[in-house]
């Protein structure tokens, strides 16, 4: 979370666009405010950080792992921040915040995602499954089973990533072949290397016919 | 009798956690009351910090602080005197910035998205100064500290007069461990002196060790959770300035503070793999016999502390050679400080020997698996020692029969198959077998079952897994029976994991606090029991979790049932003995690669891959090939895609992201065959397992230089092997 290197300050007295759009929103919000919270809220200087709570939400309905939420977040929220600081779904992992990695793969609508790619206001009204929605109760789903068995992974990190795109690879039908398993599975770093694991526990689950 | 555990595949204790995302790694955690960190770094290279203005970040919507050297409340540790000028970056110490990316601030609000904005508005001004990030405007600069020896056996430079030689120079660049887990902490003051943390670390017990000093507090005031690792490499087994600066922003705040770093940062902030300079002379007589190696290296480090690791080392104990010197030094870089990362120097001296190795084969018109034959050094040559074990001929032979060596043409080029040029190369690997030293408890409850713990950690391998099949033996208690806990400061003493001798030292110790357990029980029985009563503990079998005397069988529940126990705890340390002092031991491991090469575009296709490793005894040999299919992904990347460039006018990384610095994806990798030798190490510990870890990458990269090589005459001495070399 460090500071882009800054280049090209912007001159001293002179707002660059995005501060001064901030600053518009927390005027405008603090205006707002006053019509309609109590007196006692009205303090604008002290209480900037509960009004500019207030009026930086934006409402979101979505259903994540079959149950149904009325969220109230910022629309600078990513999916899998909102996933994993707000709603505690800590399965899903952040590896690089930019798309690259694959850690944060969920399904939206049943089609495989990167939740740090998208924000959670732009999913209004989805199905989202998360890997904690994968399993039925105590039964795991066929591909979880497979990564057991095959040793698909080694710390584990990647792996609600991997299993998530893995169980869209076989529905995509992109599970034909190994070569076409490590193609359409390449979207999901795996640091320790667990490839050849992964490529053997989606064929097996492909071959065995399951329905995933 | 029940089958043994140790040897078999057994699935993942903790997979199912893992496949579900139960597995709780530190970032996952959320104290009451977290507040999110972000920091804000230096854009400059070297330099002052001149000033620092946090107004605008601390009006922002829910700051709670802005901390740097200008606020900081004072560090315990910082007032400590340290004759050695070298230690460490200080962070928040004063207003120094000695490489790009370093920390300047960390930022305190009360949710990620109001940290990470608030962090960009905080104005740094710095006066720069001259900065330097390149090796080769540095090499006149380079210096060896006190603890950097030279090693000569024989005659220095003996090469140059062998009837044939070759000389030459092998670069490898700055490589990063990139786990995909981002590195960070969550630190939580419970009370002034009562710190708990959230941890990515290797070790429990060394973050609390490193801490104690900093914040003079005594180590039972520190509590360092540890429990699941999203990987490491090496970069999680020190703490970091990043994970000081969180701890120290938490104590002025008073509330729990987490912090992760992106993907960027994981280049400047936790270690790589630093870049090196190597140079050997090799000489031999013209039937292959070696008369002489020298090899010399050059590494960097960073301006405020001398990072060293074994980059040489194997070019004196490899092979049979009678005239052997080596010299290491380093050089300072406006860079933050490098780590070991998986296989470290081993792997960096590996790359240059085993190539010269490929090389002088060439020269001679020799298969190079006939030139390591030649030389394969019986003894260790440079201790003086025999082997405690040593299989690596038999590993040159399987790997070579399941590859289809005999398929490889001593002349480079020759081989064509649908107008790609096939290679095969191939190439050792060698690291030292360790022992150390750890502490495990066993606690046996009255239900039968068994859980031992010990502050060890998992990065991956599978410790967990591991330890109960060495336990399962041990006591012949059922593997579903028996937990191993790891992971957290509370526990007993354990060694960081590292160096790939987990199994071997903590293994140990759960071994040894196993039989400790039977010996307590075997004096419970003979003390109490009327069945036991007139043996002798010695006499007592135990056999499947049971005590046995002649037709007599108890279970060991049954012991503590009887004595109305509800447990029956035991701890032991175990370490080596003198037996390190008789023996050399190392684990080997032997790389084949066929590779297939573009012959327009230069693009590097490897096609099979088959790895050895002459490791001992294989305790899970279904997580003992994942380790060492994973230490061949590492490898291809060193080979031919991972390179951290520096834009050295700014001293700083152009391709820090997972798009631009490329490490290994599925389709990157081709079906790897890993062989054990899977024989027991008679001495090394009572698993007689030696490491895996480290010879699963070393050598590697130059299994791939070398086929690449003998598909095209075209010798690549610089990593990574990228298409524009081969063009």
């Amino acid at each position: 979370m460090s500071q882009a290197p800054n280049e090209n300050p912007s001159c001293p007295g002179k707002k660059d666009k995005h501060e001064a759009r901030r600053d518009f929103l927390k005027q405008s919000s603090a205006l707002m405010a006053l019509a309609f919270t109590p007196p006692l809220v009205v303090k604008a200087g002290e209480h900037d950080e509960a009004i500019a709570g207030l009026f930086e939400k934006m409402p979101v309905s979505l259903e994540i792992n079959g149950k149904a939420y009325q969220l109230s977040v910022e629309p600078r929220v990513t999916l899998l921040d909102l996933l994993r600081e707000q709603l505690n779904l800590t399965g899903t992992k952040k590896g690089c915040d930019h798309g690259q990695c694959g850690a944060c793969t969920v399904h939206v609508n049943g089609q495989r995602i990167n939740a740090c790619l998208t924000l959670a206001v732009m999913q209004e009204g989805k199905k989202i499954t998360t890997i904690e929605g994968l399993a039925q109760g105590d039964t795991l789903h066929p591909v979880q089973e497979a990564f057991i068995k095959h040793d698909g992974f080694q710390c584990g990190y990647c792996t609600p990533g991997q299993i998530m795109s893995a169980v869209a690879c076989i529905r995509e039908g992109h599970a034909g072949s190994p070569e076409e398993i490590r193609e359409f599975m390449s979207g999901n770093i795996c640091r320790c290397g667990a490839y050849d694991n992964i490529v053997a526990a989606i064929t097996e689950v492909k071959q065995g016919g399951h329905t995933v | 009798m029940k089958k043994q555990a140790v040897g078999q595949s057994m699935d993942r204790v903790d997979g199912r956690l893992k496949v579900t995302g139960g597995a709780r790694y530190f970032a996952d955690h959320q104290p009451e009351g977290m507040l999110y960190a972000a920091l804000v770094c230096s854009p400059i290279s070297s330099g002052r910090i001149t000033a620092i203005d946090a107004t605008r970040a601390l009006r922002a919507p829910g700051v709670a602080d802005v901390v740097s050297h200008l606020n900081v409340p004072p560090i315990p540790g910082y007032k400590v005197e340290n004759p050695n000028p070298k230690q460490g970056l200080k962070i928040f110490y004063d207003d120094r910035i000695y490489s790009n990316g370093q920390p300047v601030a960390i930022v305190v609000a009360n949710t990620l998205e109001r940290a990470v904005y608030a962090a960009t508005l905080v104005k740094v001004t710095y006066a720069q100064e001259v900065h330097q990030t390149d090796m080769a405007g540095s090499i006149d600069k380079a210096f060896q500290n006190k603890n950097m020896k030279d090693y000569q056996r024989g005659e220095a430079d003996a090469w140059k007069k062998a009837p044939v030689s070759l000389e030459a120079e092998y670069n490898i660049p700055i490589e990063v461990h990139n786990p995909m887990e981002l590195a960070g902490i969550i630190a939580h003051w419970e009370t002034p002196d009562k710190l708990t943390l959230y941890a990515k670390t290797q070790g429990v017990k060394s973050v609390q060790q490193s801490l104690k000093t900093l914040f003079q507090l005594p180590e039972s005031q520190i509590t360092v959770h540890s429990q699941f690792v999203g990987g490491a490499f090496g970069m999680a087994l020190r703490i970091w300035p990043m994970e000081v600066a969180t701890i120290i922003a938490a104590r002025k705040i008073r509330k729990p503070i987490k912090l992760v770093l992106t993907r960027k940062d994981m280049f400047t902030l936790v270690g790589y793999r630093p870049a090196a300079k190597q140079r050997i002379g090799i000489g031999a007589t013209a039937d292959g016999k070696l008369t002489g190696i020298t090899h010399e290296a050059i590494a960097n480090t960073s301006p405020y502390e001398d990072f060293t690791e074994a980059i040489v080392n194997m070019s004196r104990m490899m092979y049979a050679c009678p005239n052997v010197n080596t010299h290491y030094q380093l050089v300072s870089l406006n860079l933050s400080t490098p780590v070991w990362m998986r296989g470290p120097g081993e792997a960096t001296g590996a790359f240059a020997l085993e190539s010269a190795i490929d090389e002088l084969a060439h020269q001679l018109h020799m298969d190079p698996l006939q030139l390591r034959l030649i030389n394969h050094a019986d003894t260790d040559p440079e201790k003086n020692l025999p082997y405690s074990s040593k299989y690596l001929k038999e590993a040159y032979e399987m790997g070579a029969a399941k590859i289809g060596w005999q398929q490889r043409s001593q002349t480079p080029g020759k081989l064509e198959e649908n107008g790609w040029l096939v290679g095969y190369g191939m190439s050792s690997g060698v690291f030292g077998a360790g022992r150390g030293r750890a502490t495990a408890s066993a606690t046996l409850k009255a239900d039968g079952s068994l859980v031992i713990r010990s502050a060890a950690a998992d990065i991956g391998p599978g410790t967990a897994t591991a330890m109960v099949q060495i336990a399962a033996d041990a006591t012949g208690i059922d593997v579903k029976k028996i937990k191993f806990l790891l992971g957290e400061s509370e526990y007993p003493e354990a060694p960081r994991q590292g160096g790939s001798s987990t199994v071997s030292t903590v293994g140990s110790a759960v071994n040894d606090v196993c039989r400790n357990l039977q010996q307590k029980l075997g004096e419970l029985a003979t003390a109490n029991i009327p069945a036991f009563k007139d043996l002798k503990v010695e006499n007592i079998q135990h056999e499947d979790g049971q005590l046995v005397a002649g037709n007599t069988r108890l279970d060991y529940a049954a012991v503590l049932q009887q004595q109305q126990l509800p447990e029956l705890m035991v701890t032991t340390t175990s370490q080596a003995g003198d037996e390190r002092k008789q023996y050399a031991m190392y684990s080997f491991s032997v790389h084949f690669t066929k590779v297939h090469v573009h012959p327009a575009t230069g693009v590097v296709r490897i096609k099979h891959i088959v790895s050895v490793a002459d490791s001992g005894t294989v305790v899970n040999t279904k997580t003992a090939r994942s380790q060492m299919i994973g230490g061949v992904v590492g490898g291809i990347g060193m080979a031919l895609t991972e390179e951290a460039l520096i834009d050295h006018r700014f001293g700083r990384y152009v391709n820090n992201n997972y798009a631009d610095y490329h490490v290994p994806v599925n389709a990157d990798t081709p079906p790897t065959d890993v062989l054990f030798i899977n024989k027991k190490d008679p001495v090394i510990n009572p698993m007689g397992a030696k490491g895996m870890g480290e010879i699963a990458l070393i050598g590697f990269a130059a299994a791939v230089s070398n086929a690449v090589f003998n598909a095209t005459g075209k010798r690549v001495r610089d990593l990574p092997i990228t298409p524009d070399k081969l063009i």
